[in-house]
């Protein structure tokens, strides 16, 4: 990393030269110092206070998160945010491996076929919530389309069923995520020694044994980087759904992200909203420390670099 | 990340019912990918009466692109009807300055981390990275009060200033380690030749870093171009960016919604990182994979 500076130079001479780059990252170090500590601690602190639209400076431990746990809008908001992980995550993973290994089969066209897979990776979520509420329109979309074909009892309104709409956010997070995993892991299918696949020739080992036993094993680290990085974009899922289902039908796609935002916004009630927002951190930081312990912790052979 | 470029997969030697098996597969899920870009592009060269008795899927008889005109200007908002033009010179305007200032303090951030040793700099590089993970709902009401105590809540500086700030960790990051993967001789040369920080930077390093600079501006063009939550909360009234326009055309509808109109929109928004995504091909991976991969 830094180089030493000469030995004999004098302290004050060497804090002279260096005073540059440290003015040079005062300015980052005000944002860390106010903005990601400061207004953290400052949610944080807001969740033990009364407050509804303007600060009040009391103290009243939990009753925010107690009220958060019993209200019915969140529990929605957290079953929602667990079925729709679970099945994103497995989605997107499955879909983005098989995409990866397919595409690894020296194929023609790989490049378009790459490119085709990742193009939803690039727009925004409100476009793909919007593209995806109008497909699903029960009396445009898809579910005519099929009637119109000869099936006139198929039924397909998921979209404003509240049973089932937590199901159409996961479809279309998958179409938008799925090629961003398919990029991880096929970067990291491409740094496989060609020996391996020398070797299980050899022994006859069939090809999606290979990829099963002995590839998957080995793509771990692209894996736990995909799974952390969707479960990251799983907590923070907010503009998706306000684009294509405004959390409804009523309450029944609601997410923890969503509810923080009309609670601060449109229903003033700034400490209950701040208790979901630190229950949000709460949840990244439980994500997070496993993985950077892995990454960076004392066992990590990425030590000492 | 891209030692190996030869496919690792077995080497075909004549068509098989296997080949045809993974022919079908990568075209079915291209299909399915492509799909709702389709459908996007389709609709929004129909008439109303088209897309009500016909198909979703169908080719319009008549194309027309009426609904492109109106959705560009004059479409409604729930306020006014100046159509989604509005939002792309909001975007446009928001979008400059955040791209050149974030990646100007990323490259200065990452050059001061990999060169210069100040006391500090690691625990504020730390913090940095953890905070790109932090979900933005945790800063938001904070942020609000205090950009409203500086009275410039709900002004283009204010978007601005939110967008450096939240592109900073990603910036850093990716500037800093270009600069530790250059040979540190290059450093050592500079200052020996009695450089300062400044003309170290401007003449040495900046000069390098033309692949950084790429992959910077095409993630944050994109990424900002996308923001939806901050150009809400902090851009005001009179600067909301393109994808809050669009939202607001769409689901703000009053009686029947024209769906060819939406779905223009929808393009036109989407127009933008489409096109950064297909000019800039492989650089755009390299920029998730810069992102993705860690320290």
């Amino acid at each position: 990393m830094a180089i030493a500076l000469p030995a004999a130079t004098t302290r004050p001479r060497r804090f002279a030269r260096r005073l540059p780059a440290v003015l040079a990252l005062a300015p980052a170090a005000l944002v860390v110092i106010v903005v990601y500590l400061g207004c953290m601690l400052w949610t944080i602190r807001i969740s033990l206070s009364s407050t509804k639209l303007l600060p009040v400076n009391d103290f009243v431990g939990l009753d925010q998160y107690l009220r958060l746990f019993s209200n019915a809008r969140f529990q929605v908001s957290v079953e929602n945010l667990v079925i729709f992980g679970l099945l994103f995550l497995l989605g997107t993973l499955v879909l983005g491996f098989l995409l990866a290994v397919f595409i690894d089969q020296r194929v023609r066209g790989e490049g378009v076929f790459r490119t085709i897979y990742l193009y939803p990776h690039a727009m925004s979520f409100v476009v793909t919530g919007l593209v995806w509420q109008w497909f699903l329109n029960p009396g445009l979309g898809l579910q005519k389309l099929v009637r119109d074909a000869g099936f006139e009892t198929f039924t397909f309104d998921w979209i404003v069923s509240k049973e089932m709409v937590v199901y159409t956010l996961v479809m279309a997070g998958i179409w938008q995520s799925a090629g961003l995993v398919m990029a991880l892991l096929l970067a990291g299918l491409r740094g496989i020694d060609e020996d391996i696949w020398k070797a299980t020739r050899i022994d006859g080992i069939p090809t999606w044994r290979t990829y099963v036993s002995i590839v998957l094993p080995m793509l771990r680290p692209m894996v736990v980087t995909a799974v952390v990085l969707q479960s990251i974009a799983v907590v923070k899922v907010y503009d998706l759904v306000v684009a294509m289902t405004k959390g409804g039908p009523g309450t029944a796609s609601e997410t923890p992200a969503k509810f923080v935002m009309d609670h601060l916004f449109y229903r003033n009630n700034v400490g209950l909203a701040t208790a979901c927002a630190t229950i949000m951190l709460l949840t990244v930081i439980a994500v997070l420390t496993p993985w950077l312990y892995s990454q960076y912790g004392p066992n990590s052979q990425r030590r000492g670099r | 990340m891209s030692t190996l470029v030869q496919p690792a997969g077995r080497r075909p030697r004549h068509v098989t019912w296997g080949r045809i098996g993974v022919y079908a597969f990568l075209l079915s899920a291209a299909a399915f990918i492509l799909l709702p870009l389709y459908i996007m592009i389709l609709t929004s060269l129909k008439t109303m009466d088209e897309i009500r008795l016909g198909n979703i899927l169908a080719w319009p008889t008549v194309a027309t692109i009426e609904p492109w005109i109106k959705a560009w200007s004059a479409a409604c908002t729930g306020l006014t009807c100046d159509g989604i033009s509005v939002g792309f010179l909001n975007s446009v305007r928001i979008l400059i300055p955040s791209v050149v200032l974030s990646i100007l303090a990323g490259a200065i951030n990452g050059y001061a981390l990999a060169f210069w040793r100040v006391r500090g700099a690691d625990l504020l590089f730390g913090i940095l990275l953890i905070g790109a993970f932090i979900p933005y709902q945790v800063f938001i009401y904070p942020l609000v009060r205090l950009f409203s105590a500086f009275g410039i809540y709900n002004t283009l500086a204010n978007i601005v200033i939110v967008h450096i700030i939240f592109g900073l960790p990603i910036m850093t990051l990716l500037f800093r380690n270009f600069y530790s993967s250059l040979p540190p001789e290059l450093f050592s040369a500079a200052r020996v030749d009695g450089g300062g920080f400044w003309q170290i930077f401007l003449r040495v390093m900046l000069p390098m870093s033309t692949p950084m600079l790429i992959v910077a501006t095409i993630l944050q063009v994109t990424g900002i171009w996308n923001d939806f939550i901050l150009g809400l909360v902090f851009a005001g009234r009179d600067n909301l960016p393109m994808t809050v326009q669009l939202n607001n055309i769409v689901n703000s509808t009053q009686g029947e919604r024209a769906y060819n109109v939406d779905m223009a929109a929808t393009v036109l928004t989407a127009l933008v990182p489409l096109l950064v995504y297909f000019v800039s091909g492989r650089w755009f991976v390299r920029g998730i994979a810069a992102g993705a991969v860690k320290g």
